[in-house]
């Protein structure tokens, strides 16, 4: 049995026209199945609508599966007794690093979710101090959330979901809004944190991100259109065109240099060059 | 400047006033309030007067600091003090033409103007030396007995939580937006009073419909964090009662005492 159990999950918004009478729904997810194991990393790509960002909320009963089913370590997300507990084991960081943070002060904000569990105030003090550390934001844990640049914000976010002690977090667009210094640090956090065993499914519109993946899912129009590992999805230029994605940059100049496939990151390149 | 808001004007320190536990320092403020409305005669106001500068002295802020919270009533101090100087009848003192400053007047606009001033300075002693989130939490407690009859204590000590933490966010959005209109020709400075309050409509709407985004946003973050309201909730920080608290209690005690007691003198 895998970690996290997608099967034929279907997923429809009702929409309504102006006169409120009910029109065909908007059909976000049509039918998608997959696995993912413990303490992979696994990266979903697609473009803006796919549904990438729906099936991430769908992983910890954020949104419920219209049909078919997502369970968590034998846990279905639509078992009222377990939501909890699947919550607590799936962390998630979103976008828009203001919009997520509930409190002022640094370490108020990542103590909510310890708070949350009912966790024993010691122990929270602990947890919240690691978590900081583990992101690099332990000296500006006295510091107001509205002080901190973008990255530093999503950072303090991270701490906030791996204070919860999970054993997967989802990770939906972190870098999207960042500047390019503040998406490389949240990137190696992700990095780090999967090297600790915790299970990394990130969300990502940059090609050079997914790549830092074991397994790419490419999402479109609601359907699972690719599941491969980089190597071989980035090894077709064509295929990644007609799903509306691009090569990552390093990629790309592989291949315009022909060097064979086996190159993947621009160190590689340097030193063959 | 907007910047600064969240933290409202806490001036952080370490002096036994900053470490009291936040419930006290509310009820003495309450207290301290209520007393100033008992006060009959200028004793009254020495002894509250000694008191504040007392606890002043312990909190170590700066009385600059101070006296800043108090420049943005100003107006409101020499409001009431006019009102009272050339209001009340009396033993007159001075006249010209319609204007007449009473004895009893003078004493009157004084006393209120004492009363105005210590009020400010007592209550801002309670937001310089505690930390908002410290006060929602000690608001949050002190209710607690009365969510009992339904007041919904932790969600109003939450609310204040979360309204402390998005107002520089709304400030920032705000701002976004004028930008973002004058960028398409939106004029806010020219006109009278009425045509410029309807120049604020085209910021007021796209800023009610974010901050309906940003409330969608937050409420998937908490729900995504296992938010699932105040019970079996735990705090980091417990706030507890030390013994500085039964200190500044029986402090607080004589001085109540010593404020009634002004009344007979």
């Amino acid at each position: 049995m895998s970690y996290i159990e997608v099967r034929d999950l279907r997923i429809e918004f009702p929409k309504f026209d102006e006169s409120g009478k009910a029109l065909e729904p908007k059909r976000a997810l049509r039918g998608v199945s997959l696995d993912i194991e413990k303490g992979s990393f696994t990266a979903i790509v697609g473009m803006n609508g796919s549904g990438k960002s729906t099936l991430a909320k769908c992983l910890n009963g954020l949104l419920l599966p219209t049909e078919g089913s997502v369970t968590v370590d034998g846990m279905d997300t639509r078992d009222d007794m377990h939501i909890w507990d699947i919550r607590s084991n799936i962390g998630m960081v979103f976008q828009n690093p203001d919009n997520q943070l509930v409190s002022s002060i640094v370490e108020d904000d990542v103590a909510f979710g310890p708070e949350n569990l009912g966790v024993d105030p010691a122990e929270i003090r602990k947890r919240v101090d690691e978590a900081l550390k583990k992101v690099n934001m332990y000296e500006k844990k006295d510091k107001g959330a509205h002080m901190l640049s973008g990255g530093q914000k999503q950072r303090v976010a991270i701490a906030g979901a791996v204070a919860m002690k999970p054993s997967c977090i989802v990770f939906d667009e972190p870098t999207a809004m960042l500047d390019p210094a503040g998406r490389a640090k949240v990137m190696e956090i992700i990095k780090e944190l999967n090297a600790e065993g915790i299970t990394i499914v990130l969300i990502t519109h940059f090609m050079e991100e997914a790549q830092e993946a074991e397994r790419i899912i490419v999402m479109q129009g609601g359907l699972v259109a690719a599941d491969k590992s980089p190597e071989e999805l980035f090894s077709d230029a064509e295929f990644i065109k007609k799903l509306g994605l691009e090569l990552p940059p390093a990629i790309e100049l592989r291949d315009m240099l022909g060097m064979d496939k086996s190159v993947m990151t621009a160190a590689e390149i340097a030193g063959r060059i | 400047m907007i910047r600064d808001i969240t933290l409202g004007q806490y001036y952080p320190g370490r002096s036994a006033v900053h470490r009291l536990d936040a419930r006290t320092k509310i009820i003495a403020t309450l207290v301290y309030i209520a007393a100033l409305f008992v006060i009959k005669n200028f004793w009254g106001f020495l002894i509250a007067g000694a008191a504040l500068f007392a606890v002043i002295a312990i909190s170590r802020v700066p009385v600059k600091f101070i006296f800043r919270g108090l420049t943005a009533v100003f107006l409101i101090i020499i409001f009431t003090f006019l009102i009272n100087l050339f209001m009340v009848d009396g033993r007159v003192l001075w006249q010209w033409k319609f204007l007449h400053i009473t004895y009893e007047g003078l004493s009157r606009a004084f006393f209120m103007a004492t009363r105005l001033v210590l009020l400010i300075i007592g209550s801002s002693m309670m937001t310089l030396t505690t930390k908002p989130m410290e006060l929602t939490d000690g608001l949050e407690k002190l209710m607690k007995p009365l969510s009992k009859i339904g007041v919904p204590s932790h969600e109003i000590a939450l609310m204040m939580t979360i309204a402390l933490r998005f107002i520089p966010t709304l400030m920032e959005e705000t701002d976004k937006i004028i930008k973002a209109q004058q960028a398409r020709g939106a004029d806010f400075e020219s006109g009278n009073l009425l045509q410029r309050a309807r120049a604020l409509i085209p910021i007021l709407i796209p800023l009610f419909i974010s901050s309906f985004r940003i409330a969608q946003d937050l409420a998937l973050a908490m729900e995504a964090r296992c938010y699932h309201g105040g019970e079996g909730r735990t705090r980091m920080n417990e706030i507890r009662f030390h013994g500085c608290d039964a200190v500044a209690a029986a402090f607080l005690i004589i001085f109540l005492g010593a404020i009634i007691a002004s009344r007979y003198i």
